[in-house]
């Protein structure tokens, strides 16, 4: 027993509890990492794809459905212009979402995307979408707003139905402070 | 040893005295546990007949979140803290703890934890509501603003089990006494050491996970909200990855206790030692693995939902091989039933129950019957209560007379425990029925075909309640009138280094280390 040899086992075990700590925040990309490697989870690319060419797979064809719902007090009237489109692989397609604000106030919205089946998600690319950006609505006014998408040519030949779903989320609050930070 | 207590409150305050501040531990608990079980009491009051009698729905989840938190982390993990305390050093001939001022430092910041705990019942908004495993987003979007408090608590807290956990790390490992190797040392010593690995190890995530909630409620980041591309699921992993280890946090120094206490009644050596102790190993590294069998119901995908399947019952192994370890050292042994022994008997039995209720909720397909419902709340009260508590009452019993220095009267200590095992299961086991027939937990009202049983529950769980009172007086009673103990071993069966010192055990012991052959 040495005083020495207790300070460096505190030391080290110390050192594992900050390491500990760091490992708790680390989960968070981890979580995402992991879920994409995995393909589960649905979440697509919160960026537009940079489209490159590519040939159109006019052998099959795909179905895709559009969902809509709204978080909790979001009171937007949303939803999809278009229940569903059928698509061959690599043909690129305009679709949209039709969005209300029927409250007599200006309300900033964020739509989150999700895939279903969940592996399918790595083969939706968006060129262009509604929900890349934050929407704002003033009291009363409407949009329609677009999708442009292509499936890609690797999707699993066993997927022919993809299913995707916004949800729509009032985020008035969180960039009122943002811009009021700013200012 | 001419140096003793000071005296008055500064004795107290200031102690760096391991059995003192074992002595603070044990009391903060059992005065936790009073005010946990309170909580519990008003559930069951509520619970007693379908309809909404005496609290408001809102009140009842306050009621449900602080019972949870205040057993966990105020009744039970400073019980064990404060077992560790008075008996680490005394079972591998240490002369105190190996950070005495640390020691100190980690009891002191716990009673402020939980008064800022317990305040929050009286702020506006009232108490956190959303359960002890506080999920996203019903503990940031939608929490009450006392939340910010319940997350400081939570901080203070962790902080103060990190330190006890490296001060028994740093105890056990640098402090044994002459000659004793690490597999000669007493199962309890065993067991808390584990223990306090994986105490630093998960503690620090927990205190990530409410410094993420604290960041998404009041800094506007989005850990757990998926509008700002967050998620909470993510929150139940990172809970979870705590809460499942945490579970053996609590079990493992029970281990400990009840494989002390079963071969001093028994007169025989402990059966598999050295299993004992992989098993503890095993338990505790499984632990880590596991962590997703308590979101079944979450969305996984089947892959994730098989592999968390059979991890979970892999953990069915090595703490089988301890039930079998405990059975076959009181199998031809001379047993004597005093109270330490009655409960680390019930304890066995008991905690096998909620083992085995265990491996029923582990399977994934029917975890989605089960999930959320009594069969969940009569599971874990099997394990923390039969397990935890209960064994926390043998270890009292079991060490009491070597404590003060007095013997306590055993038929009340026997009442205690009768009274205790009547309670105990007359709340639990009718849980069980309920739970499979679909009664959901957290609720306040409930349909009418569950009332016979709920009725059962809640009276057993006043006489539970009542008899702890009776173990209140038990201990009191025996540090005021307690019949001096006959000699420094009290027990005939007992071994270890702890009952070679005298009876009280004086203000300072092991000053010259024991030489351990």
């Amino acid at each position: 027993m040495s005083a020495n040899a207790t300070n460096k086992l505190v030391f080290k075990l110390l050192f594992a509890v900050v390491g500990m700590f760091g490992f708790g925040f680390a989960l968070v990309p981890l979580y995402d990492v992991f879920c994409e490697i995995a393909g589960i989870n649905g979440k697509t690319s919160s960026t537009a794809y940079q489209a490159v060419e590519v040939a159109v797979d006019t052998s099959r064809t795909v179905t895709v459905q559009f969902v809509a719902s709204n978080n909790a007090e979001m009171d937007w009237q949303f939803g999809p212009n278009q229940n569903k489109v059928t698509v061959h692989p690599g043909e690129a397609r305009n679709v949209s979402y039709f969005a209300k604000n029927p409250a007599d106030h200006t309300i900033t919205a964020q739509a989150i995307p999700s895939v279903s089946p969940g592996r399918a998600a790595a083969y939706l690319h968006k060129t262009e979408c509604f929900c890349f950006n934050q929407q704002t609505l003033a009291a009363g006014e409407s949009l329609d707003m677009p999708i442009r998408f292509f499936i890609d040519q690797d999707l699993p030949k066993d997927i022919h139905t993809i299913t995707l779903s916004y949800t729509i989320f009032d985020v008035t609050e969180k960039t009122e402070k943002k811009v009021a930070s700013v200012n | 040893m001419a140096h003793g207590p000071s005296k008055g409150f500064s004795r107290w305050l200031l102690t760096t005295n391991h059995k003192d501040i074992g002595t603070m531990y044990l009391w903060f608990s059992f005065a936790m546990f009073l005010l946990g079980g309170s909580f519990a009491m008003i559930i069951r009051a509520e619970l007693f007949q379908p309809g909404l009698q005496l609290v408001a729905p809102e009140f009842f989840n306050q009621m449900t979140t602080m019972h949870g938190l205040v057993m966990v982390f105020g009744a039970i993990m400073p019980a064990f803290v404060g077992l560790a305390n008075w008996m680490l050093p005394l079972m591998i001939g240490a002369p105190d703890m190996a950070l005495p001022r640390m020691n100190n430092l980690s009891f002191w910041i716990l009673p402020f934890a939980f008064a800022m705990l317990a305040s929050t019942l009286f702020m506006e908004g009232g108490a956190p509501n959303f359960g002890w495993t506080f999920y996203a987003p019903l503990s940031t979007t939608y929490a009450p603003p006392s939340v910010t408090f319940f997350i400081f608590a939570v901080h203070i807290m962790g902080a103060s089990s990190i330190m006890g956990s490296i001060n028994i790390i740093a105890t056990v490992m640098n402090l044994r006494a002459p000659g004793m190797t690490l597999m000669k040392m007493p199962l309890f010593a065993w067991t808390w050491l584990i223990t306090a690995f994986l105490l630093v190890a998960v503690m620090p995530v927990l205190a990530g996970a409410v410094t993420m909630m604290l960041m998404d409620i009041h800094f506007g980041t989005s850990f757990f909200s998926a509008a700002g591309g967050g998620d909470p699921v993510l929150f139940q992993h990172v809970f979870w990855f705590f809460g499942h280890p945490e579970v053996y946090i609590i079990i493992l120094p029970a281990f400990g206790v009840i494989s002390e206490i079963i071969p001093t009644f028994s007169r025989k050596p402990l059966f598999g030692y050295a299993s004992m102790v992989y098993a503890t190993a095993a338990i505790a590294f499984l632990s880590f693995i596991v962590w997703a069998h308590h979101m079944f119901t979450v969305g996984i995908p089947v892959t994730g939902e098989l592999y968390f399947m059979w991890a979970t019952m892999l953990i069915a192994i090595p703490t089988a091989a301890k039930v079998f370890n405990w059975i076959t050292t009181m199998f031809k042994g001379s047993i004597t039933f005093e109270t330490p022994m009655l409960f680390s008997i019930a304890f066995v039995f008991l905690f096998t129950i909620g083992g085995f209720t265990g491996l029923m909720l582990a399977i994934a397909p029917v975890d989605f019957q089960y999930h959320d419902s009594y069969f969940v709340v009569a599971h874990f009260h099997y394990t923390m209560v039969a397990g935890a508590i209960f064994s926390m009452s043998a270890a009292v019993y079991y060490w009491l007379p070597k404590w003060t220095g007095k013997m306590y009267d055993e038929t009340m200590g026997k009442v205690h425990f009768w009274v205790s095992f009547i309670g105990f299961n007359l709340t639990f086991f009718p849980q069980h029925f309920v739970g499979l027939a679909g009664m959901p937990r957290r609720i306040p009202d409930y349909a009418l075909q569950f009332a016979d049983f709920n009725m059962m529950s809640s009276i057993g769980a006043f006489i539970y309640g009542g008899s702890q009172l009776l173990f209140l007086y038990n201990v009191v009673k025996t540090i005021k009138s307690g019949k001096p103990a006959t000699d420094d071993k009290t027990w005939e069966g007992a071994n270890g280094l702890e009952w070679t010192v005298p009876s009280p055990a004086p203000y300072h012991t092991f000053s010259t280390p024991p030489q351990v052959k």
